[in-house]
């Protein structure tokens, strides 16, 4: 199912931050939203998960407009992993990963065998088997970036939306969860990330939405939207384009755009 | 400890604590006379009964209300007095003695409900969408100390020095000499403001995530802080309108009991509830024994309590901090 963005608007307080985006994101396709700070990479998110209303435009999940959408059928459809990773009891992890439930459960239920399956899978696609009787506070930086990834994917959703899940891992923690958020949109899922680093993007993604002060700088398959003009005018900054072992090609930044 | 035995064995000492305080008392009253013609009969009856009911009710809301408030604002420190329910209810009640001149039950009842749902009301429409826990927490000190110093200002403008002796009396907190009448009218709020509390536990279990995963997973947490503010206005506020200010209770038994439910914030409900009606009906217990002719008043022993048990809270928190 698609997710789409139309003329896209979006305000925080009285500052508008979003202007006029357009967007049609495939599922079963990695998408990494890139800008430089500020350029409203959040935002965008958040409207896409449904968290906040644009003030002109529409995002639709599917044709649907999503606003329609009772709340919990979109939480349902749409998985959101938010930039802030404080948990704020210390549970224990096969619990937290449970919470990714609570759109399909009704009040007062306990856990059916629907829900426990779908809880094994997360765990098992995120491998956190050894860390299920773990407490979040005992968990190491990448272990509990796995898990909070393992709380969304418990619900089963058809969108996976994560802002900036690369952040406070080191390289190795983050190639492992680019790997596995690639192998989700194999599944058919559809991935979206807010990334920084550009090389990662390049490795990831399929497609790139570029911002710069809340405008599309360039959307498109990764190759032309990381190259070298769009690069400029989003952050910039000059690159390298260096190719890989596997014929990828990434963009390493090597200076500043001199502004003449 | 599984949820099943957590919440039988918390029963279960409820219940014993509950016949404990039909006996306990200046006079001891065995089981025996309970069910025979004996005279002492009428001190269970009419004296004891009322008494353990209310006891056990109004520990139920407080140790409801103050494990709701912990979870909805991810903070082990709330309870009903930091969000200004309790001070707001007695600045109801202190009104109706020194404004109204009345001190009959209803009328103490019917103006410190009145204060402390419409103080509710007034938090909701102050920390309304607000982005973060911490407006909510403002608001609620705020309106506190306005309670606070709204009763002080009352108290200073009493007409005559019983009506003070009066609300001194009443503010510190007591379930002594309390009628069924009591009964019948804060049996029905707390009911249903303990009610309403039991419908926050999955937005507290979704909340432990943080107010934007709590949204992203369905929550509707306008909903779930109507709720909250309501459940407690009603439950709290009955309590305080017929006991006067007992703290500590909403903080401590939380606290307590939250290694016990693996931190679970839905988990700790129903034992937070009986938990906070065994410590109000064993702390009711022990004050009527203290020795000479009164008691010790229920309100001052939970604070003598609770005082300590906040600094080693405390602590605690500063070095899982500094570690």
């Amino acid at each position: 199912m698609e997710l789409s963005v139309s003329d896209l608007a979006v305000s925080l307080g009285k500052r508008r931050v979003l202007h006029g985006i357009d967007a049609v994101l495939r599922p079963g396709r990695v998408t990494a939203i890139l800008g430089p700070n500020g350029s409203g990479k959040s935002t965008l998110v958040r409207t896409l998960a449904g968290l906040l209303d644009p003030d002109t435009g529409q995002v639709k999940l599917g044709g649907k407009l999503l606003a329609r959408l009772e709340p919990r059928e979109r939480a349902r459809r749409i998985g959101y992993l938010p930039q802030e990773a404080t948990v704020h009891w210390d549970l224990r992890v096969a619990d937290l990963v449970a919470l990714g439930r609570l759109p399909h459960r009704a009040p007062f239920a306990g856990l059916s065998a629907e829900d426990l399956a779908a809880i094994d899978t997360a765990i098992e696609t995120t491998a956190i088997g050894p860390l299920a009787d773990r407490l979040v506070t005992q968990l190491s930086g990448g272990e509990r970036a796995r898990v909070l990834l393992a709380r969304v994917l418990a619900g089963q959703p058809q969108w996976l939306l994560a802002d900036e899940p690369l952040a406070s891992l080191d390289p190795v923690h983050q190639l492992d969860l680019l790997d596995r958020l690639r192998g989700l949109a194999a599944t058919g899922m559809g991935v979206v990330i807010v990334l920084h680093d550009l090389v990662q993007a390049a490795r990831a993604a399929d497609d790139v939405l570029l911002l710069r002060d809340g405008r599309t700088v360039a959307f498109g398959p990764a190759e032309t939207a990381l190259a070298h003009q769009p690069l400029r005018d989003a952050f910039g900054v000059e690159v390298m384009v260096i190719g890989d072992d596997q014929g990828r090609l990434l963009p390493v930044p090597i200076g500043r755009t001199k502004t003449a | 400890m599984s949820r099943i035995a957590l919440n039988g064995g918390l029963a279960l000492l409820v219940a014993l604590l509950f016949a404990g305080s039909l006996m306990a008392g200046k006079f001891w009253v065995p089981p025996s006379a309970w069910f025979s013609p004996d005279p002492r009969w009428w001190i269970i009856a009419e004296l004891r009964l009322p008494r353990a009911i209310l006891g056990l009710a109004i520990g139920a809301a407080l140790g409801l209300s103050g494990a709701v408030l912990q979870g909805f604002l991810r903070n082990p420190l709330a309870d009903p007095a930091v969000v200004g329910v309790s001070s707001s209810a007695a600045l109801g009640a202190v009104a109706a003695i020194v404004l109204l001149g009345s001190s009959a039950p209803l009328v103490l009842f019917g103006c410190a409900m009145a204060a402390a749902c419409g103080s509710m009301l007034l938090l909701a429409g102050l920390a309304w969408r607000a982005e973060s826990a911490v407006a909510f927490i403002l608001a609620g000190t705020v309106l506190a100390s306005l309670g606070a110093a709204l009763t002080s200002f009352l108290i200073s403008i009493a007409p005559n020095p019983y009506a003070t002796a009066e609300i001194l009396d009443w503010i510190m907190g007591a379930l002594t000499d309390r009628s069924y009448a009591e009964v019948q009218l804060a049996l029905p709020f707390i009911a249903i403001g303990c009610g309403l509390l039991f419908l926050t536990g999955r937005a507290l279990d979704a909340l432990t995530l943080g107010e934007a995963a709590a949204r992203s997973m369905g929550l509707r947490l306008e909903r779930t802080q109507l709720l909250v503010v309501l459940g407690t206005g009603l439950a709290v506020g009955a309590s305080v309108a017929v006991t006067g200010i007992v703290g500590f209770v909403g903080l401590i038994v939380p606290h307590l009991l939250r290694p016990l439910t693996g931190a679970r914030p839905s988990a700790l409900l129903l034992p937070s509830a009986l938990g906070g009606a065994a410590l109000l009906l064993a702390a009711d217990s022990l004050v009527r024994l203290s020795p000479g002719p009164s008691e010790v008043r229920l309100g001052v022993a939970m604070a003598l309590l609770g005082t300590p048990f906040f600094f080693v809270l405390l602590l605690k928190l500063r070095r899982s901090t500094w570690n």
